[in-house]
């Protein structure tokens, strides 16, 4: 288990041979990356999104991410977890977040992956600020979708494996 | 008491960190949150919509409900955009 909360980019490919190296029990890895894209969209409007910057709350971020963490594996039989979570500004194409699982099975890789992912969306606290090719600079807000994709999960008692 | 703001509560209050000193007589958020909607027009202004405001004491979530004490850390933020 591990978390990681910084400013630096990271290697996807270093990050996930270092994640099952030496553990022969590991059948499989997954891992999601999420990137700043170049639109979004406000109220039906697309803008074009030049830079975003992303805030946090030191201290809180590292306890939720490892709660959350902790979460993924009283759900599923994994062997090894990472999730690293980048702040500061960023531009389209540049990667924010990394969360990677490991287990025997790739159904609990792949469950506690996803579920991992969208805790941390509604749970983490980070907040992004984007610049827009309009000159201006707007909060992102918090989206419904991703409260209910984050609520699938707690109606679910545990992993199916 | 510490006190953090983030995101756009942070621009309209002006700072992102204070230590206060609230009245003894505040027990709870929601009265930390009225006696600072007192002090200027920034924090009136964030704290305008509490539904759209989240907040944590001691750097766990928590409602308007959780009680203070003095060497709390109270913090304000709008709903959560990582990942």
């Amino acid at each position: 288990m591990a978390i990681r909360v910084q400013r630096e980019d990271f290697d996807v490919g270093r990050e996930l041979d270092a994640l099952s190296v030496g553990n022969r029990r590991v059948g499989g890895l997954c891992s999601f990356v999420g990137l700043v894209r170049d639109m979004n969209e406000v109220a039906g409007a697309k803008s074009g999104v030049e830079a975003m910057t992303l805030e946090h709350y030191p201290g809180m971020t590292e306890k939720q991410l490892e709660e959350i963490e902790a979460e993924a594996h009283r759900r599923w039989p994994l062997e090894a977890s990472l999730i690293i979570h980048r702040y500061g500004r960023m531009e389209p194409g540049e990667r924010i977040v990394l969360v990677a699982t490991a287990s025997p099975h790739r159904e609990a890789a792949f469950e506690a992956c996803h579920f991992l992912i969208d805790w941390l969306k509604t749970k983490a606290p980070f907040w992004k600020v984007e610049e827009t090719d309009d000159g201006a600079a707007r909060w992102v807000e918090a989206r419904d979708s991703d409260d209910a994709a984050a609520a699938r999960w707690a109606e679910k008692a545990g992993g199916s494996l | 008491m510490k006190l953090l703001y983030f995101a756009w509560l942070r621009q309209k209050i002006g700072v992102g960190e204070e230590a206060v000193e609230p009245p003894p007589e505040i027990a709870d958020v929601r009265g930390l949150v009225e006696w600072l909607k007192g002090r200027g027009d920034g924090y009136a202004q964030a704290f305008r919509d509490l539904d759209s405001i989240k907040l944590a004491v001691n750097q766990e979530y928590a409602g308007l409900d959780h009680p203070i004490k003095a060497g709390d850390e109270v913090a304000f933020f709008p709903p959560v955009t990582g990942g």
